[in-house]
C-alpha cells in the first residue's frame, strides 16, 4: 500500500487527497445525509407520515362533507362550515405529525442503541458540529417532505369541499397556514430530536414526545385562572400550532400565529442547547 | 506516541482508572494487559475521547483526540464488534465514515475487499455474524490508513509494520506472542510497564528444577541459603524433584558442589508467563473467584503471599 518507511511516515495518510485539514462542515452535512438515507426507518416513517396525513385528510374531509350535505348538524359539520381550511389542515396532519415525532427521536436514539454514536464520534470528535449537522440535514429533509404534504393536503381538501366552500391560498391567512404547517412539523421534528438527544433511549424518547404532544400539553387547557391560560398558550406545541391555523380558534388568543411559532422555536432551541451541553459532557 | 498522564475516571463511587500514566511508543505493538474489569476498555475510551476523564490527559503525538484534524487518518480503533446500525449496510457505514474524513469512495471499496466482505457489503449488518461484524470494525479502523491502532481485545495476532499498535487483552499468552512491550494494569492502576522480553526473562529465572539422590540434605542446604524448596512426589525409592525458587541455577550448583552432593538434573524453569501474570495481578482481580472454604486458614492476607507455595519444612512434613 505504501512505500514510505515506517520511521518517516508522513503525518497524513498516503491516500490523503489534500493536505490535512479539519473536517469541514460540508463534509459533516454529507456524512449525516448518508446516515439518514441509508436506514430504512427514515423511509418508513416518512412514508407513514405521507400516507396517514394525505389519506386521513382525504377520508375525513370526504366523510364530513357527505354528512354536511346530508344535513347532519354534528360538531364536525359545524367545524368544516366555520373554518374549512382549519379542518383540512387539522385532521390528517394532526395524526401524521406523530410519524415526524418518531423519526426525530429515532434519528438520534438509534445511534445510541446501535453503538453508531461511537463510530460517529471517533470520526468527528468535536461533538457540537455533529449535532448541528444532524439537525440541519434532518430539518431540511422534514421541511421539504412536510411542505409537499401540507400543500397536497390543502389542495385535496379544497377540491373535496369545493361544492360548498370556496377555499384558496389568496384568502387571508391561508397561505401562511399551509406553509406554516410544514414549518410547524419541521420544528416539531427538531423538538423530538432534542428530546431524543436528552433521553438517548428510543422507547423512552418516543413515549415522552408523543405523551407531551398528545396528552400533557393539550391538558394544560384545563388549568384554571389567567396563569393557567398563559401556561397553555406558551406550551411548546400549543403555541406552535397557531401558525397552522388560518383563523383564530378562540377569542382572546394570547399570541399571534408568528409569535406562537417563535415561542415553539424558543422552546426547541432551549432543549437543543441543553442537549448540546449534555452531549459535550457525557460519556458516549 | 500515545502519552497518558495521571488519567482518572470514576463511575459513581467506583474508580475505573486511577491516576494512570504510561507511554505507548511508536512503531511497535504494545500489549495492554489486565484482568477483566481492570479498566483497559475505559482507558482506551478515554484516549479516544469517548469518555470524559475526571482528571489527567491522554494525547496522541501531542494532541488530544478531539484536536486531531482527520482522526480516522491518524488513529484506527476497534472497540466492541457490533457498533453499527443493524439496518444499515456495511458499505453505507463505511461510506459515511469515509465522507467524514474526505476520503474517496474508492477507499471504501478497498477496505471492504481487504477484509473480504465485498460479497455482502450491501447487506444490512443485522444479518452479519459476529465475525463479519468484527471485520466491518477492522475495515473501519483501517479506512484512513492510520499510523496508530487501538484494539480492544481482538482475537488474532498482529504485526506492527511500522504502526503504533496498542492492543488490550486479559490473556497473557495472547500478548506474549504478539506484543513487543507490555503495560499491565489492575483496578485502574499501573502494575508493570516494560518490554515483553524482560517479562519472559524475569519469570523464567524464577524457579529451578533440581534432581538429586540426596534430596533431603540438599533441601536443608538450599533453605539455609535462602531458597524456597518444594518437593515433588517421589518415584519408588527415588526422591522426587525439587523446585527451588529464590536461588539461581548456578548458585544451586555451587552449593551442591561445595558439599559434594550429586545432582542428576539442574534446569532453570520457564515458568509460564500466564503464571507470572496471575501472580502479578493476584491482588487486583476485580471479580475473583475464591476457592478457599471459609475458615481460619483462609483468613490470611490476600495477594501473592496467599498463593499456595509449601516451603521446605512443609514439604518435608508431607513427604512419607
Amino acid at each position: 500500500m505504501t512505500t514510505t518507511s515506517p520511521a518517516t511516515r508522513p503525518a497524513t495518510g498516503p491516500d490523503s487527497p489534500a493536505p490535512d485539514r479539519r473536517v469541514g462542515f460540508g463534509r459533516l452535512l454529507l456524512t449525516e445525509w448518508i446516515k439518514i438515507r441509508s436506514v430504512r426507518s427514515t423511509l418508513w416513517t416518512l412514508a407513514i407520515f405521507v400516507v396517514v396525513s394525505v389519506g386521513l385528510t382525504t377520508l375525513l374531509t370526504w366523510l364530513t362533507m357527505r354528512a354536511f350535505r346530508a344535513g347532519q348538524a354534528d360538531a364536525r359539520s359545524a367545524q368544516i362550515a366555520n373554518d374549512p381550511v382549519g379542518f383540512i389542515l387539522g385532521t390528517g396532519l394532526g395524526l401524521g405529525q406523530l410519524a415526524i415525532c418518531v423519526l426525530g427521536a429515532l434519528v438520534i436514539t438509534a445511534e445510541y442503541s446501535s453503538g453508531t454514536i461511537r463510530a460517529t464520534l471517533l470520526a468527528v470528535p468535536r461533538r457540537l458540529p455533529v449535532l448541528i449537522a444532524k439537525c440541519v440535514v434532518f430539518a431540511a429533509l422534514v421541511f421539504v417532505v412536510a411542505e409537499i404534504v401540507s400543500f397536497a393536503c390543502f389542495y385535496i381538501g379544497a377540491a373535496l369541499v369545493h361544492s360548498r366552500f370556496q377555499v384558496s391560498l389568496s384568502q387571508p391567512g391561508v397561505t401562511r397556514a399551509v406553509i406554516g404547517s410544514g414549518l410547524y412539523l419541521t420544528v416539531l421534528g427538531l423538538f423530538a430530536l432534542a428530546i431524543g438527544a436528552l433521553i438517548r433511549h428510543t422507547a423512552g424518547a418516543i413515549t415522552t414526545v408523543i405523551g407531551l404532544v398528545l396528552v400533557v400539553l393539550p391538558l394544560t387547557s384545563l388549568l384554571p385562572y389567567s396563569w393557567g391560560a398563559h401556561i397553555h398558550a406558551y406550551a411548546p406545541t400549543i403555541a406552535g400550532q397557531l401558525i397552522t391555523q388560518d383563523k383564530l380558534q378562540q377569542s382572546g388568543q394570547l399570541l399571534t400565529p408568528w409569535q406562537g411559532f417563535g415561542v415553539f422555536c424558543a422552546w426547541t432551541a432551549l432543549l437543543l442547547i441543553v442537549a448540546a451541553y449534555l452531549l459535550r459532557r457525557r460519556d458516549a | 506516541m500515545i502519552e497518558v498522564r495521571d488519567l482518572t475516571k470514576r463511575f459513581g463511587d467506583k474508580l475505573a482508572v486511577d491516576h494512570l500514566s504510561f507511554d505507548v511508543a511508536p512503531g511497535r505493538v504494545t500489549g495492554f494487559l489486565g484482568p477483566n474489569g481492570a479498566g483497559k476498555s475505559t482507558t482506551m475510551r478515554l484516549i479516544l475521547g469517548l469518555d470524559r476523564p475526571q482528571s489527567g490527559t491522554a494525547t496522541i503525538d501531542g494532541l488530544r483526540y478531539d484536536q486531531l484534524h482527520r482522526p480516522l487518518c491518524t488513529v484506527g480503533a476497534l472497540l466492541e464488534a457490533k457498533a453499527m446500525h443493524p439496518g444499515r449496510s456495511a458499505y453505507q457505514h463505511l461510506l459515511f465514515l469515509a465522507a467524514s474524513q474526505g476520503l474517496p469512495r474508492r477507499r471504501v471499496n478497498e477496505v471492504v475487499s481487504l477484509v473480504g466482505l465485498t460479497a455482502v457489503a450491501h447487506k444490512r449488518t443485522r444479518t452479519y455474524s459476529l465475525g463479519m461484524s468484527q471485520r466491518v470494525g477492522i475495515a473501519a479502523a483501517m479506512l484512513g490508513d492510520p499510523r496508530v491502532l487501538l484494539l480492544d481485545e481482538p482475537v488474532n495476532g498482529l504485526a506492527a509494520e511500522g504502526r503504533t499498535i496498542f492492543v488490550s487483552s486479559h490473556l497473557m499468552n495472547e500478548m506474549a506472542v504478539t506484543a513487543d512491550h507490555l503495560i499491565v494494569i489492575g483496578k485502574g492502576k499501573l502494575i508493570a510497564d516494560g518490554p515483553t522480553q524482560e517479562f519472559i526473562e524475569r519469570s523464567s529465572e524464577r524457579s529451578v528444577l533440581v534432581r538429586s539422590p540426596q534430596a533431603a540434605a540438599l533441601t536443608e542446604l538450599l533453605a539455609a541459603e535462602g531458597g524456597k524448596v518444594t518437593a515433588g512426589p517421589g518415584n519408588g525409592g527415588q526422591p522426587g524433584p525439587l523446585t527451588v525458587t529464590g536461588l539461581a541455577a548456578p548458585r544451586i550448583g555451587e552449593i551442591a558442589a561445595g558439599r559434594g552432593i550429586v545432582l542428576h538434573e539442574l534446569t532453570p524453569q520457564l515458568a509460564s508467563l500466564e503464571e507470572a501474570y496471575m501472580e502479578l495481578t493476584a491482588g487486583s482481580v476485580e471479580y475473583a473467584v475464591t476457592g478457599h472454604p471459609p475458615g481460619p486458614a483462609a483468613a490470611s492476607a490476600p495477594g501473592p503471599a496467599a498463593v499456595p507455595a509449601p516451603t521446605a519444612s512443609g514439604a518435608e512434613g508431607s513427604n512419607p
